[in-house]
């Protein structure tokens, strides 16, 4: 057994709290933007517009074929390219996880918008509603609702995903726990800080969405 | 900005060196395929034995299997292999600690196969679970009834028809097995993507680097598929199953 020393924990909660944040604040970014975004690629996907289901499709695809390790290093590679200038670690995180996420969002609201019944959309347009009015207050909420725990997943999947941002540096919880380490040279015991940290939080998120399960299922 | 292509610079030799960069994302690819496929063998042998843990009537295995699987999914994957490979080592007897640090061959590959593995084992546990779940009760209870066994009823009756049934989402596991096998840069196994970061800093090609790296993992996800969907087409029961895509 090697000889640990939790007492760098203490010194380190400040670090450990910023890099929390950041990573907090990228889950909760991408996750917005990529619902947002994810349900625009759903509809683009259903329409009947040939091209424009074809290229949400294409794009979905992409992003879900490519390792994301990989697509947060080409995102860190291009975006400056287009923006003209560099850009931080940080910057670059957040577009990339919002422009993937979406992708995976897509797919869960597009099975969401696919489960609601069809007599729905027959009662909406025989009520009068047009196109859009019945997508955005017919058959969105229900989507949204069916789905509320395969999405609120999706984020849990997320948040551990954002420790990847480590690829390109950026200071999340885990880069933070990874410099303590290195400074009071106790990595090991930081690494099993920032494991028991992100268990308590997905656990319990976890056993909060299995929960929510249980209480917003629609009664059919 | 400006960026020079040059799709040459897969055939020029790297600095300092006398391999080319093809060469690099060669030895990349042979351990991102070593990786992957170690981990899936460890991955399936565990995800099924749990997956039918988490199936049993008793209480017990029940609790364990959800544990294993609970444990491995709450922890990212990238934190895990650093537990493996800088932690791990701290936990064993003081030989077999030196021994792991210092003298163990290959140590980022297998640390990184078996991380990996772990990992999958536990999403693998849970897809059985669910294809034993989908099985009609009559099943059991007809092999039970018959004199089997419960370990016989599970090695000859549920397990044969619920693995049937979980091959679709198991093809997506197996899928994610390559992508998730690029985590294993970070303890410095010299996989596709570490050999990606590495050309790109070397030869400043990175888009064409990306590119190349992109395609050869969209070729192993291919033949994952394909591999799938061919072992799905040998090990259908004519008239049982319904074949799906």
């Amino acid at each position: 057994m090697g000889e640990f020393d939790f007492t760098v924990w203490q010194p380190s909660l400040p670090f450990i709290r910023d890099g929390l944040l950041f990573t907090l604040r990228l889950t909760l970014v991408a996750m917005s933007g990529g619902i947002v975004i994810g349900t625009l690629l759903a509809l683009a996907r259903l329409s009947p517009v040939a091209p424009l289901s074809r290229i949400a499709g294409a794009y979905v695809d992409l992003m879900r074929s490519v390792p994301l390790v990989l697509v947060i290093l080409w995102f860190f590679l291009v975006i400056p390219f287009i923006s003209g200038a560099p850009v931080g670690a940080e910057t670059s995180a957040i577009i990339t996880f919002t422009a993937f996420e979406a992708a995976f969002y897509c797919e869960i609201m597009r099975s969401g918008i696919q489960s609601v019944p069809r007599g729905q959309v027959d009662a909406a347009r025989a009520l009068g509603l047009g196109q859009a009015q019945t997508m955005i207050h017919v058959i969105l909420p229900q989507a949204v609702r069916n789905m509320l725990p395969v999405l609120l997943t999706q984020t849990i999947v997320l948040f551990q995903d954002t420790s990847l941002v480590y690829a390109i540096g950026a200071k999340d919880m885990l880069k933070a726990a990874d410099i303590v380490g290195k400074n009071y040279n106790r990595p090991v015991e930081m690494i099993v800080l920032s494991a028991l940290i992100y268990f308590v939080i997905c656990f319990s998120l976890s056993l909060a969405v299995k929960q929510l399960q249980k209480t917003v299922a629609i009664i059919r | 900005m400006n960026y020079h292509w040059n799709w040459g610079i897969f055939l020029e030799q790297v600095k300092g060196g006398d391999e080319t960069y093809l060469d690099w994302l060669l030895t990349g690819l042979g351990w991102t395929l070593a990786v992957s496929l170690t981990a899936w063998v460890i991955a399936l042998t565990l995800g099924i034995c749990i997956g039918a843990l988490r199936s049993m009537p008793s209480r017990l295995p029940v609790m364990l299997g959800n544990a294993w699987v609970e444990l491995f999914r709450n922890i990212p994957l990238l934190v895990q292999m650093f537990l493996w490979f800088f932690v791990m080592p701290e936990f064993l007897p003081r030989d077999w600690s030196l021994w792991v640090k210092q003298d163990m061959p290959a140590k980022e590959f297998l640390t990184a196969a078996l991380c990996l593995g772990l990992f999958t084992s536990a999403r693998v546990a849970e897809q059985v679970r669910a294809g034993v779940g989908s099985l009609p009760r009559g099943q059991r209870d007809a092999a039970l009834a018959l004199g089997l066994t419960l370990p016989q009823t599970y090695r000859h009756v549920i397990l044969p028809q619920a693995l049937r049934i979980v091959i679709p989402p198991l093809t997506s596991e197996f899928m994610n097995v390559f992508k998730n096998s690029s985590v294993a840069f970070a303890i410095g196994v010299l996989e596709l993507t570490f050999q990606a970061r590495q050309m790109q800093e070397d030869s400043e090609q990175g888009i064409e680097t990306f590119l190349a790296v992109t395609l050869l993992y969209f070729i192993c996800a291919f033949a994952a598929n394909r591999g799938m969907v061919l072992i799905e087409a040998r090990t259908r029961v004519p008239g049982l199953i319904a074949r799906t895509g």
